[in-house]
C-alpha cells in the first residue's frame, strides 16, 4: 500500500524538476541572444581593423593625434632633450614603474605611441604641457611625462601603449 | 464538435471559393518556373562554388549598372557565404577605388578595405536613372523584394512547404525570359520584351548570354547556369545569415518539442485529480 | 485582486515588508489562490499566450530600439544594419516582426473565444471593453511599428493610413498635415511614429493590468457560460492554470519558431525590402495581413468618408456588442442558431481578409460589399434578433455537472 503513492512521487517529483529545469535552460539560452546583441556589431569590429600610420611627415617634437577604433592615439617624434629626460628618471620611484626602453620601440627610441586617454577617468590630456613636458590632463590635473608615464596627480597608470608595430622606419601599423 | 468543422469548411470553401474564381478572371505575366535551390527547405545550405559563381558574374557583369550598397566586401568572408579566405577579400577589396578625404579634407579615392560597402557605379540614384532611363535597384534586398502572386490556395501551403524561393525564381525567370514580343505587342523605344516582367516591357537588356562569363571550376557557362548562380548569390547577399538562422532554427525546434513534451505530461499530472 | 488571500508569508523579512506593501498578498490572489473554472479548455489559454506576446515584443522591441536611427536616410539601412552586423539581429529582428503577426494570431483566436462563449456578457461588459480598447492600441502599434523600417510598404502605409483622417470635414487636411508634421510623410512623422511605437506598448501594458483587474473582479467565464456555484466548480489558478497556460505557450512558441527561422518573411510584403521611394506607389499597396478585414470593408464603400466611418465602425461595434446581443444564455455551446451564425461570421471574416488582399476591381468589390453588408448586419441585425427568437437547449445546473454529463 505504501509502496505504490511513494514511487508514483518520486516520478511525479522527478517529471517536475526535468521540466523545470529544461524550462530554465530555454529561458538562459534566450538570454544570449539579448546580452550579446550589445556588444560591438560587425560592422564595428570591421572599421576597428589596423591602420598604417606615415611617420615622414612628423617634425622633431611635434605630436599628431591619429584615430584607431575611435580612440585617439598620441605619436610623438621625441627630441634628444626629450628622450634624455624621460631615460634620466629612477624607474622605481615612479608609480607605474616602466622604462623608457620598455615604453618605446628598439632601434625607434624617438617614436612615442600611446593611447591618448588618461588611465584616470578617460579624459584626452593636453599635449607640451605640466611639470614633466609631456601630458596634463585637464579634468583632474594627472600630468605625465615625455614617455607618457604618469607622473604627478590622481591617474593610477601610465599611458597606455597600443598594439603597433613598424612596417618601415617611417611606418607603423596600429593594432 | 464534428457539426462545427463541417461548417466552418463550407463557410470556408463558399467565401473563398467565390474569390478564388474571381482570381481566374485576371490575366498576368506567367508564374516564373519553380527552381531547385540549393538553400531551399529547413536544413537547406547556400553552395559555396555557386555563390563564388554568382559573385563573378555581378562584378563583371551586373555590378556597372547595379549598386549593392549594403554589402561589404568582409561579408565575402563570412561563415555561411561564399567561402572567400580573409586574403582573397582583401586583396579584391583593394582592386576598388573608394571616395574618401585626405588628411587635408581633400577628396582622394583609396583602395578598398574590407570594411567598405560595394561601391555603387553611379553616384546617385538619379544620375544612375539619368544613365539607364530608370535607375537600377540595388542588389542588396532584390531577392527579398521580388516576388509574385502565389493566389489561393497555394500561399496556404507555402507555410508548410517552406516554399520561399519566390524572389530567386522570378529572377531566374526574368534573366531567361527575354523573347520576341508577340505579333502585335509593340515594345516602346528603351523597352525590351520580357516574358515574366509585369506588363513585359523591361528598360534593362539582356543581361547575359551563353558563354559570356568565363567560369574556372568548369561549370557550364551558359545563361540558364548563369541565371542560377547570380539569382543564388543575389539571395544571400538579401539574408546573409540563412544558414544561421536554419541551424539555430533547427535547435529551438527541438528544444521547443522536449519542452512542449514535458509540459504536457507535468500538465496531465497537475490535472489528474480533478474530476 | 479579488478574493480573500491566506497568504501568511514564513519569512520575518517578508512579514515585516507584507505589513508594509501587501504585494505578496495581491500577487497570491490574483495568480494563485485565484479560483479558475475547472472546466475551461485551451481557448482559455490565449490570454497567458497574449501576455506572453506583450513580453516578448516589448523586450525585443527595446533591444531594437538601441539599434535602430529613425531618419528618412538611414533608418532602412540601420534595419539592414540589424540583419547583417548586430550580434544576433536578425534574430531579434525577425523575432519583433513575426512577433507582431503572432500577437494577432492569438488576439483575433482571444476575441473570437470570447464572442463564441459570449465572454462579453454581464457582468463582463467592462473586461470586454478594455479588451477592445486593447485591441484598438495593438492596431494602431502594429500600424505604427510597421512604418519604422522605412520600406515602399512601410512609406505608402502610412500615407494611406493617414490619409483617413482627410475624410473628415473641414479640418481633416489641416489634421492630416498636423499628424505628418510637413506637406507630406517625411523626417517629422517618422520620428513621431518611432516616439509613439515606443509608448504605446506601455499604455497596452497599462490597459491590460485594467484588463486582468476586470477579469479577476468578474472571474472567468467558461464554456459551459455559467457562474461557478461551489468550491467544486474551481481550481486554483496555481498550478492548474498556469502550468496548462504553460503548456500552449509552449505549443504556440513551436508555430512562433517556424516563422521565425524557417519562412520569416511570409508574413510581410516584399515590396518592403525596397527603400521608401516618395516618388513611386507600389502597384498594388495592401497593410498587414492583421488588417486586411477592415481594409477590404473600407474599400468596400465608394464614398472616402462613409469608407473611412465604416472601417472605424466595424471595430467600434465590437465595444456595443454586449448590449447588442439580447441574449440571455452566454455560450455557444446551448444556442445552436447562434453558432451557425458565428460560423458564417467568421468565414465573413476571414473573406474580407481574403479580399482585403485582392486588387479592389471587378467582382471583387461586389462580393466586399455583400460580405460587408454581413458584418455588420450580425452585430445589428442578427445578435439582436436572435436573442428573442431562438431556442436554446437546456444549461446545465453546475459547471460540475456539465463536466461529467461529457465525460
Amino acid at each position: 500500500m505504501t509502496t505504490v503513492p511513494s514511487a508514483e512521487h518520486t516520478r511525479r517529483d522527478f517529471l517536475y524538476i526535468a521540466t523545470g529545469s529544461v524550462a530554465a535552460v530555454g529561458a538562459a539560452a534566450t538570454l544570449v541572444p539579448l546580452i550579446t546583441q550589445m556588444n560591438p556589431d560587425a560592422s564595428t569590429i570591421a572599421a576597428g581593423a589596423p591602420i598604417e600610420v606615415d611617420l615622414a611627415p612628423v617634425a622633431d617634437g611635434q605630436i599628431i593625434k591619429v584615430f584607431w577604433r575611435s580612440k585617439p592615439i598620441f605619436i610623438f617624434h621625441r627630441t634628444q632633450k626629450e628622450i634624455d629626460e624621460a631615460k634620466n628618471v629612477d624607474v622605481a620611484t615612479l608609480p607605474d614603474p616602466e622604462s623608457d626602453a620598455q615604453r618605446t620601440k628598439p632601434g625607434h627610441e624617438p617614436w612615442l605611441v600611446v593611447i591618448g586617454i588618461c588611465t584616470h577617468l578617460g579624459c584626452i590630456p593636453i599635449a607640451h604641457e605640466g611639470e614633466y613636458h609631456g601630458w596634463f590632463c585637464p579634468c583632474h590635473g594627472s600630468q605625465y611625462d615625455t614617455a607618457g608615464r604618469i607622473r604627478k596627480g590622481p591617474a593610477p597608470k601610465n599611458l597606455v601603449l597600443p598594439p603597433y608595430q613598424f612596417v618601415s622606419d617611417t611606418r607603423i601599423r596600429i593594432g | 464538435m464534428t457539426m462545427h468543422r463541417t461548417f466552418i469548411a463550407l463557410a470556408l470553401a463558399a467565401s473563398l471559393g467565390a474569390v478564388g474564381a474571381a482570381q481566374a478572371q485576371e490575366h498576368a505575366a506567367p508564374k516564373p518556373p519553380a527552381q531547385k535551390w540549393s538553400f531551399a527547405g529547413p536544413f537547406g545550405n547556400f553552395d559555396q562554388a555557386q555563390l563564388q559563381r554568382g559573385f563573378k558574374i555581378y562584378k563583371e557583369v551586373c555590378s556597372s549598372c547595379h549598386s549593392m550598397s549594403l554589402v561589404s566586401f568582409r561579408n565575402l568572408a563570412e561563415p555561411g557565404g561564399p567561402g572567400f579566405s580573409e586574403a582573397q577579400v582583401e586583396a579584391l577589396a583593394s582592386e576598388y577605388k573608394i571616395a574618401d578625404l585626405d588628411d587635408k579634407g581633400q577628396p582622394i579615392e583609396r583602395p578598398g578595405r574590407p570594411a567598405d560597402t560595394f561601391p555603387a557605379p553611379f553616384p546617385n540614384a538619379a544620375a544612375a536613372a539619368a544613365a539607364n532611363g530608370v535607375a537600377p535597384p540595388d542588389f542588396s534586398t532584390l531577392a527579398k523584394a521580388r516576388t509574385y502572386e502565389r493566389g489561393f490556395p497555394w500561399f496556404v501551403f507555402d507555410i508548410f512547404s517552406q516554399y520561399q524561393e519566390q524572389g530567386p525564381d522570378y529572377i531566374h525567370a526574368i534573366l531567361t525570359g527575354y523573347e520576341e514580343a508577340p505579333k502585335g505587342f509593340t515594345v516602346p523605344a528603351g523597352g525590351h520584351y520580357n516574358k515574366y516582367f509585369p506588363g513585359h516591357v523591361i528598360a534593362m537588356p539582356p543581361p547575359l548570354t551563353d558563354g559570356q562569363v568565363t567560369y574556372d571550376d568548369g561549370s557550364p557557362q551558359t545563361l540558364e547556369q548563369y541565371s542560377h548562380d547570380v539569382a543564388a548569390f543575389m539571395v544571400w547577399a538579401s539574408e546573409p545569415h540563412m544558414v544561421q538562422r536554419k541551424r539555430i532554427g533547427f535547435q529551438v525546434m527541438i528544444f521547443l518539442i522536449v519542452l512542449t513534451g514535458l509540459l504536457y505530461f507535468t500538465k496531465k499530472k497537475v490535472w489528474s485529480a480533478v474530476h | 485582486m479579488s478574493g480573500h488571500s491566506t497568504y501568511q508569508p514564513q519569512n520575518a523579512f517578508l512579514q515585516w515588508f507584507e505589513k508594509r506593501l501587501p504585494i505578496g498578498g495581491l500577487i497570491h490572489s490574483s495568480f494563485v489562490a485565484y479560483p479558475t473554472p475547472k472546466n475551461l479548455n485551451y481557448w482559455w489559454t490565449f490570454g497567458g499566450i497574449l501576455s506572453f506576446m506583450l513580453g516578448v515584443q516589448i523586450i525585443t522591441g527595446i533591444v531594437l530600439a538601441m539599434h535602430y536611427t529613425p531618419h528618412v536616410d538611414l533608418a532602412f539601412k540601420s534595419v539592414e544594419g540589424i540583419m547583417r552586423d548586430v550580434n544576433y539581429g536578425w534574430l531579434l529582428r525577425y523575432l519583433h516582426s513575426n512577433g507582431a503577426s503572432m500577437f494577432f494570431i492569438a488576439v483575433y483566436i482571444h476575441i473570437f473565444r470570447g464572442m463564441y462563449y459570449g465572454s462579453y456578457k454581464e457582468p463582463r461588459e467592462v473586461l470586454w471593453i478594455l479588451g477592445v480598447i486593447i485591441y484598438l492600441l495593438m492596431m494602431a502599434t502594429g500600424f505604427l511599428g510597421y512604418t519604422l523600417p522605412w520600406g515602399q510598404m512601410s512609406f505608402w502605409g502610412a500615407t494611406v493610413i493617414t490619409n483617413f483622417f482627410s475624410a473628415i470635414p473641414g479640418v481633416g487636411e489641416a489634421i492630416v498635415t498636423w499628424l505628418w508634421g510637413g506637406y507630406a510623410v517625411g523626417n517629422p512623422t517618422l520620428n513621431r511614429f518611432y516616439s509613439l511605437h515606443y509608448l504605446l506598448p506601455f499604455v497596452i501594458a497599462g490597459v491590460v493590468v485594467l484588463h486582468v483587474w476586470a477579469l479577476h473582479v468578474a472571474g472567468q467565464n467558461n464554456p459551459a457560460g455559467i457562474e461557478p456555484k461551489s468550491d467544486k466548480d474551481t481550481v486554483p489558478f496555481t498550478p492548474y492554470a498556469t502550468v496548462k497556460d504553460g503548456f500552449f505557450i509552449a505549443v504556440f512558441c513551436i508555430i512562433f519558431a517556424w516563422f521565425v527561422f524557417y519562412t520569416p518573411n511570409f508574413l510581410g510584403h516584399a515590396d518592403n525590402y525596397i527603400p521608401a521611394n516618395p516618388a513611386v506607389t507600389p502597384q498594388h499597396i495592401v497593410p498587414e495581413w492583421y488588417y486586411l478585414p477592415f481594409y477590404a470593408i473600407l474599400r468596400a464603400i465608394p464614398n472616402k468618408l462613409l469608407g473611412v466611418c465604416a472601417l472605424f465602425g466595424s471595430i467600434l461595434i465590437l465595444a456595443f456588442l454586449p448590449w447588442l446581443d439580447t441574449s440571455k444564455v452566454r455560450s455557444a455551446r446551448y444556442r445552436p442558431l447562434f453558432r451557425q451564425f458565428f460560423w458564417l461570421f467568421f468565414a465573413v471574416c476571414i473573406g474580407l481578409g481574403y479580399l482585403g488582399a485582392m486588387p479592389a476591381e471587378g467582382i471583387y468589390v461586389t462580393i466586399a460589399r455583400v460580405l460587408t453588408f454581413y458584418y455588420f448586419a450580425h452585430f445589428i441585425i442578427v445578435l439582436p434578433l436572435l436573442g428573442i427568437f431562438e431556442k436554446t437547449k437546456p444549461l446545465p445546473n453546475s459547471i460540475s455537472e456539465s463536466v461529467l454529463s461529457k465525460a
